[in-house]
C-alpha cells in the first residue's frame, strides 16, 4: 500500500495525530449540536484530568488500566493477532486476584502483590490459551473465538460471584473485601517517601509503575529476544516464518499467553488497587479500550504508553464533564469509537493525504 | 415442567428468536459477499435507539421503524466505506461501529429525552401491535393444534412473521437469482467476479445495504415490539449470539433460522428459570447464557463439523492493473 511513500517519523507520528484530531473535531461537532459549547467542554476536560493532583492521579490510574490491556492487544497485533478478548482475560485476572488474595492469608502488601500478578497473569494467560491453540491448531477466527470467551468469561464470573465468593446473605454478586494487608500503596504514600505533596484520594497506585515496567519489558522482549524477532516476523509474512523454521504453532500460543497475562495484569490495578474486591463489571470496558490505545500507539509499548495517558485523560475528563454539564460520560465511548474508526480502520482515508503531501515535497 | 408452561416458553422463544433472526440473516449475506460484520450490535442498537424515539414523537411505530433502517443502512455504509473503499480492516470497523452505537444513543438520548439515555416508554400506536392469525380464536380450544397454533404462532408482531419470511427469501435470494450467485462469488473469489466484468464493490455494497435492512427491523423489533422503550445498551450481545448463529449454521439461511430458534430457546429458559435440573445434574442460569458462546467456539474448533467462512472474507479487493 501507500506505507512506502511516508517517512517512518511521519508514519508514527502525523498520522495517528491526524486521526486523533479527526476524531476530536467530530466529537466537537456532536457537543455543538447538543447545544453544549466545545470549547468550555474542552477546557472542563483539560483542566478536570491534569488541573490538579486529584485529577492527575484519576487520569494516571485510568491509565495504569489502559497500558495494560493497550500492550495486551499491542503484543498480539504485532504477530498479526487479533486479541478481541481483554475484556475477558481481564476479568479473568479478576478472579485470580481475588482467589489470591482471599484465600491466602499475607504477612505484607508486597508478596500479596507478587502473587496476586502471578494469579492475575496465569489466569489472563489461560483464558486468551484456548482461543490461541484453537487459531493455532484447529484454525479457528481468534477474533470470534475471543468474542465469544469474553461473554463466557462474563458467565464465569458472574457464577463464581454468585455461588462462590459471595458472602453468606449478601444481596449484591461481589465478592468479600480482601483483608487489609492486601491493601497496595498508593502513589501518594509513594511520593509522600520523597517528600512530594500528592492528592489522596485518587486510587493511583503502585501498579501504574508495575506498568510502566511491562513497558520496557514488552519492548525489550520484541526488539531484543528471539523470540521477539520471531513474533514480528510471523507478523510480517507467516509464509515466510514458516520458511524460516519458525513455527506458527509455537508463535501463536506463545502471543496469546503473553497477551493473555497482560491484559489479566490490569485486574491488579483495578481489583487489588482500588475496590479491594471483586465486582460483576471489574473491568468496565478496559479490555476494548485496548484496542484503541493500541492502534494509536501504533503497536509500539512507547506508542501505547503515550496513547494510555490520552485515553486516561478522556475518562478522567468525561468524568468532570458528566459532573458539571449535561454531556453524558458516554461521549468518551463516542470519541473512543472515533478513534479507533480513523486509527484502525479508516487508516487509508488519513495515510493517503498524507502520502499526497509527501510525493508533492519529494516532487519539488 | 408442565404443558402450559412449555407453550408459554415457545412463544417466548419466538419473539426472542426475531430480533437473532434479522441480525443472524444480515451476517450472512454480507459475510456471503466476503465483508465480515462484527458490527451488528451496533446497528441494532442505533436502530433501536430510534426506531422508539422516532415511534416516540411521530405516535407511529412504523415512522419509527422506517427511521431505524434508515439510520442502520447509514451505519452499514460507513462500514462499507471503510472496508470496501478505504480497504480497511473490517473487523476493527465493526468494533468501532458498536462503540460508536453504544455511546452515541446513550448522548443523544439524554439530550433529546432527559431520562438518563432511555427513552420514553412507548404505548398505542407507537408500539407495534399483535397479529392474531385467522382462526386463532376458533382453534383455541382444539387440543394440541390449539395452543400450538393460538398460543405460540399467533398473537405476535408483523415484524416476527417477517423474520421468518425473511428465511425463504434469503434462500432463494443466494440460490436461486443471479444477483445472489454473483453475491456468493465474490465471497468467495472476487477476481473471478471482476473478470466477468460485475463490479466487486458494486455487489458488495448492495450486500452491506441489505445487512443495514435487516440490522434495522432488528433494532426496530427489540425496541418498539420486544420491549415498550430504548434502554441503554439494549441489545445486551444480541448481535453477537447472531453472529454465534451465523457460524453454528455454518452460513445457510435455513440452518440459521434452526440456529435462532435454539439459542432463543436458551434464552427463553434462562429467563424463566433460575437454575434448571437436567438427569439429576444442576445448571446454573450462567451455564446457559454462555451455551450459544460454548456452542459456537466448539464449532469452530470443528471437533462437531467444520465451520468454514467465505475464502475471501474479511479481505478487501485490490483490483489487478
Amino acid at each position: 500500500m501507500s506505507r512506502g511513500r511516508i517517512p517512518h517519523w511521519a508514519d508514527v507520528t502525523l498520522v495517528p495525530l491526524a486521526s486523533v484530531f479527526l476524531a476530536f473535531v467530530i466529537s466537537g461537532i456532536l457537543i455543538w449540536a447538543i447545544g453544549e459549547s466545545p470549547w468550555a467542554a474542552m477546557k472542563l476536560m483539560v483542566e478536570g484530568a491534569f488541573g490538579s493532583s486529584y485529577g492527575w492521579g484519576y487520569t494516571l490510574f485510568y491509565a495504569t488500566n489502559f497500558i495494560f490491556t493497550g500492550l495486551a492487544v499491542a503484543v498480539a497485533f504485532q504477530a498479526r493477532l487479533f486479541n478481541i478478548g481483554g475484556e475477558g482475560q481481564a476479568l479473568l485476572g479478576g478472579l485470580g486476584v481475588a482467589l489470591v488474595c482471599l484465600y491466602i492469608p499475607w504477612p505484607h502488601w508486597s508478596l500479596a502483590l507478587i502473587a496476586a500478578s502471578l494469579g492475575a497473569a496465569v489466569f489472563g494467560a489461560g483464558w486468551a490459551l484456548i482461543p490461541g491453540y484453537l487459531q493455532a491448531k484447529r484454525g479457528s477466527h481468534i477474533v470470534i473465538t475471543t468474542i465469544m470467551f469474553n461473554f463466557i468469561a462474563a458467565s464465569l464470573l458472574g457464577y463464581f460471584l454468585v455461588n462462590v465468593l459471595r458472602p453468606q446473605g449478601a444481596q449484591d454478586p461481589s465478592s468479600p473485601r480482601f483483608p487489609s494487608e492486601t491493601a497496595l500503596p498508593k502513589l501518594h504514600e509513594i511520593l509522600g517517601v520523597f517528600g512530594i505533596p500528592f492528592s489522596t484520594v485518587p486510587p493511583v497506585n503502585i501498579s501504574l509503575l508495575i506498568a510502566v515496567g511491562m513497558c520496557f519489558a514488552v519492548w525489550f522482549m520484541l526488539w531484543r529476544t528471539r523470540l521477539g524477532f520471531q513474533i514480528r516476523a510471523f507478523g510480517e509474512s507467516e509464509p515466510a516464518a514458516e520458511y524460516a523454521g519458525i513455527s506458527p504453532v509455537r508463535i501463536t500460543v506463545y502471543v496469546m499467553l503473553i497477551s493473555g497475562a497482560l491484559a489479566g495484569l490490569m485486574a491488579v490495578n483495578s481489583v487489588m488497587g482500588e475496590q479491594q474486591r471483586l465486582v460483576l463489571n471489574a473491568v468496565e470496558g478496559a479490555g476494548f479500550i485496548g484496542i484503541a490505545v493500541a492502534l494509536m500507539g501504533r503497536n509500539h509499548p512507547f506508542g501505547v504508553f503515550l496513547a494510555a495517558i490520552l485515553f486516561g485523560f478522556l475518562y478522567q475528563g468525561g468524568a468532570e464533564l458528566a459532573l458539571w454539564t449535561g454531556i453524558p460520560r458516554e461521549l468518551i465511548v463516542v470519541i473512543q469509537a472515533l478513534v479507533i474508526l480513523f486509527t484502525g480502520a479508516l487508516d487509508n482515508m488519513v495515510r493517503i493525504p498524507i502520502a499526497r503531501i509527501f510525493a508533492m515535497r519529494g516532487a519539488r | 415442567m408442565d404443558f402450559m408452561v412449555l407453550v408459554q416458553v415457545l412463544e417466548s422463544t419466538m419473539r426472542l428468536a426475531t430480533p437473532l433472526l434479522f441480525a443472524c440473516l444480515a451476517g450472512l449475506i454480507s459475510e456471503r459477499a466476503g465483508v465480515f460484520d462484527i458490527g451488528l450490535e451496533g446497528k441494532m442498537l442505533v436502530a433501536a435507539f430510534m426506531a422508539a424515539s422516532i415511534a416516540f414523537v411521530s405516535g407511529n411505530v412504523w415512522i419509527g421503524v422506517a427511521a431505524a433502517v434508515g439510520v442502520s443502512v447509514a451505519m452499514s455504509l460507513m462500514h462499507g466505506l471503510a472496508s470496501i473503499t478505504f480497504r480497511g480492516n473490517q473487523l476493527i470497523s465493526g468494533v468501532a461501529i458498536n462503540f460508536l452505537a453504544a455511546g452515541i444513543t446513550v448522548v443523544i438520548a439524554q439530550n433529546w429525552f432527559r431520562q438518563g439515555g432511555r427513552t420514553p416508554s412507548l404505548s398505542g400506536d407507537a408500539r407495534m401491535a399483535r397479529i392474531d392469525l385467522p382462526f386463532a380464536e376458533a382453534l383455541r380450544d382444539v387440543p394440541v393444534i390449539g395452543p400450538i397454533y393460538h398460543g405460540i404462532l399467533s398473537g405476535h408482531a408483523l415484524l416476527v412473521y417477517v423474520a421468518l419470511l425473511c428465511v425463504p427469501l434469503t434462500w432463494f435470494m443466494l440460490f436461486r437469482t443471479r444477483f445472489g450467485l454473483r453475491l456468493r462469488a465474490v465471497g468467495e473469489n472476487p477476481a473471478a467476479v471482476d473478470t466477468a466484468g460485475v463490479s466487486v464493490v458494486g455487489l458488495r455494497y448492495g450486500a452491506v445495504a441489505i445487512c443495514g435492512v435487516l440490522c434495522g427491523l432488528a433494532g426496530a423489533y427489540l425496541s418498539t415490539g420486544l420491549s415498550a422503550g430504548f434502554v441503554k445498551d439494549m441489545t445486551a450481545g444480541r448481535g453477537f449470539i447472531a453472529l454465534a448463529a451465523m457460524i453454528f449454521a455454518k452460513w445457510r439461511p435455513w440452518h440459521a433460522m434452526g440456529a435462532v430458534f435454539l439459542f432463543g430457546l436458551l434464552e427463553a429458559v434462562a429467563n424463566r428459570f433460575q437454575n434448571i435440573d437436567i438427569l439429576g445434574v444442576n445448571l446454573p442460569v450462567q451455564a446457559m447464557q454462555a451455551l450459544p458462546y460454548i456452542l459456537t467456539v466448539v464449532i469452530l474448533a470443528g471437533f462437531v463439523g467444520k465451520a468454514i467462512p467465505p475464502r475471501a472474507g474479511g479481505a478487501a479487493y485490490v483490483k489487478e492493473h
